[in-house]
């Protein structure tokens, strides 16, 4: 082609290369992608961490410091002393049983109202105004009612971490329930299918990937239960929020933050857990659950 | 067919389809087309009047594939025995010749976010196949994807037809589909959907795509497109 110099110049021109013949060009974008997803959130962490010192010390005269002690005095005071340490891990455990059962009965709560709503246009007419009143109960004012009911320890914290936590998978179960197509239904009823078929072959798998979008959301929420919980029921063994409060009256505030620290890592986790869980089951056919940039 | 809000959806409308019979309904939007092939099989409950079947066993193709998307197309293809409590082993055999059929081979683990518009609609067929019902219903089904997609699906509806001498009962605004594909096809009104005209198709069986561009092809989608427009006024 080249030597032809007769030959006119072509309308257009289309080329295709496969990237992966430039090995340069991929090293960039590997380059770029860390700079485009690993420094930005570092960015921010560390501008966290200096605006913190800026608060405590020049901001703070040293005898308010105690309202936010720097960030090393947190590590001293919290982490790197074995002792408290231990105790804070202790009541993560404790709290973070407590969650786990909220969570669990939440679930198992949850999956029956949705799929009974689920059902009949009619029981969810019924049934649905009540859990979005119960959503709208503050827990601070049914506090004493648990107490009375469930007495101070244990059961009542349960009882807490479901309140706070079942209402996301009430609502993304039975709109995942219903989000199933028209065409699958029809041809459920074409070929005979029972109630049960029904909800076990199309209902469900089709609710999948907003049952999880729930969970996601009830997870975080039921380790909030357990710390709040615990906050108002400390009988029985120490959770996290029992600490919490006798940091708080003790004003050991580097030990407050540390604890505060330890159970948002304990939210994180379970979240990280669930989207990890959810791309597992549902990761090869379902619809991605985040928007592309 | 009356619905209970009162509107006259269809009306007088009487015809059989036997094996090896392949009619097509043409007609306007709106015109009871869909309803006539819910009420044939048994989706939805006519007002008056009667259907009367050889087999329970009735293969419906809808307007669009209607996959399960959290299935591949192996298991997609398995449902419908599935559901008629066919055996695990039974059912992957049928599953495997009728995605043979469909031509499909080396797709079965794919799920459907990965298919094209043409082969989910093959895939959706063979899930149909795999009970080899007596009667075939087709509701629009290539509506939604492009001409060349949809020539190329309606030489396989052919296909499977000569081979498999079904009854079909298919659906379609286009002219040119319902003639290549049918013996007999069927002019409705506008709403309340009545039969206005019918033409018997002369091609014999097997067909070749050639066959669109003969001039009694063109005669005829000729005048069955205007008894469409003495339909629609």
């Amino acid at each position: 082609m080249s030597t032809d110099i007769e030959s006119p110049a072509p309308a257009a021109a289309v080329a295709v290369t496969s990237p992966d013949l430039e090995p340069e060009v991929s090293y960039k974008a590997k380059r770029e992608a860390i700079w485009r997803v690993v420094v930005p959130p570092f960015l921010v962490g560390a501008a966290t961490i200096g605006l913190w010192y800026f608060i405590s010390y020049a901001i703070l005269e040293p005898k308010r410091r105690f309202l936010l002690q720097p960030p090393h005095r947190v590590w001293e005071e919290g982490f790197a002393d074995s002792e408290t340490l231990s105790e804070m891990f202790k009541g993560l455990w404790s709290s973070g049983r407590v969650a786990f059962w909220g969570l669990l009965i939440a679930i198992a709560l949850g999956f029956t109202l949705a799929i009974i709503m689920s059902q009949a246009k009619m029981l969810e007419r019924a049934f649905f105004p009540y859990f979005v009143m119960l959503q709208a109960i503050p827990i601070l004012a049914i506090v004493p009612l648990i107490g009375f009911w469930f007495g101070y320890g244990r059961s009542s914290r349960i009882v807490v971490c479901v309140i706070i936590a079942i209402f996301p998978i009430i609502v993304n179960t039975l709109f995942g329930l219903l989000s199933a197509e028209s065409g699958l239904h029809d041809l459920m009823t074409l070929h005979g299918a029972g109630r049960l078929t029904r909800i076990r072959k199309v209902m469900f798998p089709a609710a999948l990937p907003a049952i999880f979008a729930g969970l996601r959301i009830s997870a975080g929420l039921s380790v909030i239960g357990a710390i709040v919980g615990d906050f108002f029921f400390g009988k029985g063994d120490i959770g996290i929020g029992q600490l919490l409060k006798r940091y708080v009256a003790r004003i050991e505030g580097e030990k407050l933050l540390a604890a505060v620290i330890l159970s948002c890592v304990l939210g994180v986790a379970v979240f990280v857990f669930f989207g990890w869980l959810a791309n597992r089951v549902a990761g090869k056919w379902a619809p991605s659950t985040r928007g592309k940039k | 067919m009356t619905f209970p809000d009162g509107t006259r959806a269809l009306t007088n409308v009487s015809f059989d389809v036997a094996r090896g019979e392949f009619i097509t309904i043409v007609g306007p939007s709106g015109c009871g087309k869909s309803t006539l092939l819910k009420i044939a099989t048994g989706l939805l409950e006519q007002s008056s009047g009667e259907v009367v079947l050889e087999s329970e066993r009735v293969g419906y193709v809808f307007q669009d594939a209607t996959l399960m998307p959290w299935r591949t197309v192996q298991r997609n293809v398995e449902l419908l025995a599935e559901l008629h409590g066919i055996p695990k082993a039974e059912r992957k055999d049928l599953a495997k010749k009728a995605i043979e059929t469909v031509r499909l081979t080396g797709f079965e683990k794919h799920y459907p976010r990965s298919l094209s518009g043409g082969m989910k609609m093959r895939a959706s067929l063979a899930r149909t196949l795999t009970l080899s019902p007596p009667l075939f219903l087709f509701d629009e089904p290539f509506g939604a994807v492009d001409e060349i997609t949809r020539e190329h699906l309606n030489e396989e509806t052919l296909r499977l037809f000569e081979r498999e001498q079904f009854g079909g009962l298919f659906i379609t605004h286009s002219i040119s589909e319902a003639v290549f594909l049918s013996t007999k096809v069927l002019v409705m009104s506008a709403r309340p959907g009545r039969i206005v005209a019918e033409f018997e198709v002369p091609f014999a069986y097997p067909r070749s795509p050639e066959i669109r561009f003969d001039p009694e092809f063109a005669r005829l989608s000729g005048q069955i497109s205007h008894a469409l427009r003495g339909a629609h006024s």
